[in-house]
C-alpha cells in the first residue's frame, strides 16, 4: 500500500483536510516509520531465505531416516526429530493441566485482596522473565538432589521445558477467562450451580480457543528452546531412537546446534536444512494458533 | 485443594531456583572470595592456574546488550508508532502477525544465521571488516532483531491504551499526525514504553544459543564490537559441554555465573514491572 493511500484510510482522524500533514518533516518522520518497518520485515525475509538456500541440498529424506554420523553425507536427524516429539509431547502433559489449574485458581478463586495471590501474580509475571538457561541450571540442582548420574533423560528436559513455559501457559489462561464475561457465571451461579460446576462447565469451556493458542504458542516456544537442555546433557551422540521417559535424547535445536559448531561446511548445510525443517514445523504451530484464535474465539 | 497447589507451585518454583542457584554459590565462594569473582578481570576456570574474575564476561554481556539494544529500540518504537497511529486497522491485522513470527524464530536457526549469513558473508565478504569468525556485533545485531517483536508489541500496547481525545485534543490546535505522535502520545506512554525497552533488555542479557554460537568463546575483556567475546550465558552453555563433576568447582562455577545472572535480569525485570504498574495508574 502506498503512502498517501495509508494516510487517507488512517483511523480515527481525517488528515486530508489538516494543514501540516504533508510538511516535509512529516513525510520525512513517516518515511522513517515504515523504513524501520521495513527493515524487520526484510531481515526476517533474508533468514529464511538465506536459510533455505543453504539447506535446500540435504533436505531430502536422509534428514529424517539417517542417525548422525561424522561423515556428512551420511548423517541424518531421525533421533533428534523423535526425541523432540517425546520431549513435547511430555512436556505438553506436564505442563498445560498444571498451568490451566494455576491460572483457574488465581483467576477464579484467589480472594484478590490477599497480600499473598498479589505476590503469587507479580511471581508469575518475573519467572516469566527468567532467561531459559536459568531454567536449565534448576533442572540440574534438582537431578544432582535425587542424586542422578546420567541427567539425559527425556522427563528431565520435558520439566525443565514444563517449568519455562509454565508462567506463559498461566498468562495465557488467565487472560483466556478474564475476556469470558461475568454475566455467563452470574447466570450460572443463578441457576443454582456451585462456583466449581460453573467453572467446570461454563468458565472454561468458554476460554478453550484461548487457553489452546496460549498454550500451542508455548509449546512452540519450548520446540524451539535448546539452552536449558544443553545443561541437562542434550548434546550427545544418540544412534538409537528414544522409545520411553528414561530414554537418552537430543532434540532438533540441540542437533542444529552441534552441527553449527562443526569446522566442515557440510555439517553447516545440514544445520541449515534441519533448521529449514524445524522453522517450518514451528511456523505450522504458529499458524494453528492464530487460525484457532481467529475461527473459534467466541466473542461477546 | 488441587488448584491452589498448582498456584503455589509458581512460588516453589522460584524458592526452588534461588536455592537451587545459591547453594553451589557458597560452596564457590568457600573457595573463591567474592571480591576476585566480581572484580578480576580473567576469566580461565578451567585452566592449571584457575582464575575467576567474571569482568571479561560481563563485558561481553554488555557489548552484546547495548548492540542489540541500539538495533532494536528504533526499529521496534518506528514499528510501534506505525501501527499504533498510522496503520489502517487491516493493515495492522497483516503486519502485527508477521512482526511476531520474528518472535517465534527459534534462537538456533538466529544464531546460525549471525554465524553464516551476518558474520560470515556481510561484515566479512561484503564489508571486508577486520574480523574473525565470531564477533559480538553479529550476534548483538541478530539478538536486535529478536528482541523487536518484544518492543513493539508492548510499546504498541501501551500506545493504543492513550485515550484517544488527547489525540482529538492534539489535532484541535492543529496539531499534525507527527506532532501528536511525538509530543502527546509517546510522553502520555512512556512508562509503558520504558517497560518494553527493560525486558527487551532482559532478554538480551539472558540470551544463550545466538552468543553461544555467533559471538565467540574465549572469554577476554572485549573492547570492539568486531571482537569476539564470551558472555555469561555464552559461558554457562560452553561449560555445560564439558564434563562437570558434581560439586567440583567447575560445576559450582556454573551457579555461581547462573546466580549473578538471574540476580541481574531480577533486577531489571522488577524496574519494568514498577512502570507498567505506573503507567497502568495514569488512566
Amino acid at each position: 500500500m502506498s503512502i498517501a493511500t495509508d494516510l487517507r484510510l488512517s483511523r480515527s482522524l481525517d488528515t486530508s483536510a489538516r494543514s501540516g500533514e504533508r510538511s516535509p518533516k512529516a513525510m520525512v518522520f513517516l518515511v522513517l516509520l515504515w523504513v524501520t518497518m521495513f527493515i524487520a520485515m526484510t531481515v526476517l525475509l533474508v533468514l529464511i531465505v538465506t536459510t533455505f538456500i543453504e539447506g535446500a541440498p540435504r533436505l531430502d529424506l536422509r534428514l529424517f531416516t539417517e542417525y548422525p554420523s561424522s561423515t556428512p553425507a551420511r548423517a541424518g536427524a531421525r533421533p533428534a526429530i523423535l526425541g523432540s516429539i517425546w520431549v513435547i509431547c511430555t512436556t505438553a502433559v506436564l505442563a498445560i493441566p498444571l498451568g490451566v489449574a494455576a491460572a483457574v485458581q488465581l483467576e477464579e478463586f484467589a480472594d484478590k485482596t490477599k497480600r499473598i495471590n498479589h505476590l503469587i501474580e507479580l511471581n508469575v509475571q518475573n519467572l516469566a522473565a527468567i532467561p531459559s538457561v536459568v531454567y536449565g541450571l534448576l533442572a540440574l540442582a534438582m537431578l544432582t538432589l535425587l542424586r542422578v548420574q546420567n541427567k539425559n533423560l527425556v522427563i528431565a528436559g520435558a520439566t525443565a521445558l514444563s517449568l519455562l513455559i509454565l508462567p506463559v501457559i498461566i498468562i495465557a489462561t488467565r487472560e483466556a477467562l478474564r475476556s469470558v464475561p461475568a454475566e455467563i457465571r452470574e447466570a450460572s451461579l443463578a441457576l443454582g450451580a456451585t462456583p466449581l460446576q460453573t467453572m467446570w462447565k461454563q468458565t472454561l469451556p468458554s476460554a478453550v480457543p484461548g487457553i489452546a493458542t496460549g498454550a500451542i504458542l508455548a509449546l512452540s516456544r519450548a520446540f524451539g528452546e535448546a539452552a536449558p537442555l544443553l545443561l541437562l546433557g542434550g548434546l550427545v551422540f544418540v544412534s538409537y531412537d528414544p522409545n520411553g521417559l528414561l530414554s537418552g535424547y537430543t532434540t532438533l535445536p540441540i542437533q542444529i546446534f552441534n552441527w553449527t559448531g562443526r569446522p566442515q561446511e557440510e555439517f553447516r548445510v545440514l544445520a541449515a536444512a534441519a533448521s529449514i525443517l524445524l522453522l517450518v514445523l514451528l511456523l505450522a504451530m504458529n499458524a494453528l494458533a492464530i487460525y484457532i484464535r481467529n475461527h473459534y474465539q467466541r466473542r461477546w | 485443594m488441587a488448584l491452589r497447589l498448582a498456584a503455589w507451585l509458581t512460588i516453589a518454583i522460584t524458592v526452588g531456583i534461588v536455592i537451587a542457584l545459591i547453594i553451589p554459590s557458597l560452596e564457590f565462594f568457600a573457595q573463591v572470595s567474592i571480591r576476585d569473582f566480581l572484580f578480576g578481570t580473567r576469566w580461565a576456570p578451567r585452566f592449571a592456574d584457575a582464575s575467576f574474575g567474571v569482568i571479561p564476561l560481563i563485558t561481553a554481556t554488555f557489548w552484546t546488550t547495548a548492540i542489540a539494544l541500539i538495533t532494536a529500540v528504533p526499529l521496534g518504537l518506528g514499528s510501534a508508532v506505525l501501527l499504533s497511529e498510522y496503520a489502517h486497522p487491516r493493515l495492522r491485522q497483516v503486519l502485527k502477525p508477521i512482526l511476531e513470527i520474528l518472535a517465534g524464530v527459534p534462537t538456533v536457526v538466529y544464531g546460525l544465521f549471525a554465524l553464516a549469513f551476518v558474520q560470515g558473508t556481510v561484515l566479512r565478504d561484503w564489508l571486508h571488516l577486520p574480523t574473525g569468525s565470531f564477533s559480538v556485533l553479529a550476534a548483538g545485531l541478530v539478538m536486535g532483531v529478536m528482541i523487536v517483536p518484544t518492543v513493539a508489541s508492548l510499546s504498541e500496547d501501551a500506545m493504543s491504551a492513550v485515550p484517544n481525545s488527547m489525540r482529538q485534543g492534539s489535532a484541535a490546535l492543529g496539531a499534525n499526525r507527527m506532532q501528536t505522535s511525538l509530543r502527546v502520545v509517546f510522553p502520555a506512554a512512556l512508562s509503558g514504553i520504558v517497560a518494553a525497552i527493560v525486558l527487551g533488555v532482559s532478554r538480551a542479557v539472558g540470551e544463550t544459543m545466538i552468543v553461544a554460537i555467533a559471538a565467540g568463546g574465549q572469554a577476554r575483556i572485549v573492547t570492539g564490537a568486531l571482537e569476539q567475546g564470551q558472555t555469561m550465558t555464552g559461558f554457562i552453555a560452553n561449560a555445560a559441554l564439558g564434563d562437570s563433576r558434581v560439586g567440583s568447582i567447575e560445576y559450582n562455577t556454573l551457579f555461581a555465573v547462573g546466580l549473578l545472572l538471574f540476580t541481574i535480569t531480577l533486577l531489571i525485570n522488577f524496574i519494568s514491572i514498577r512502570f507498567v504498574r505506573r503507567f497502568r495508574e495514569a488512566y
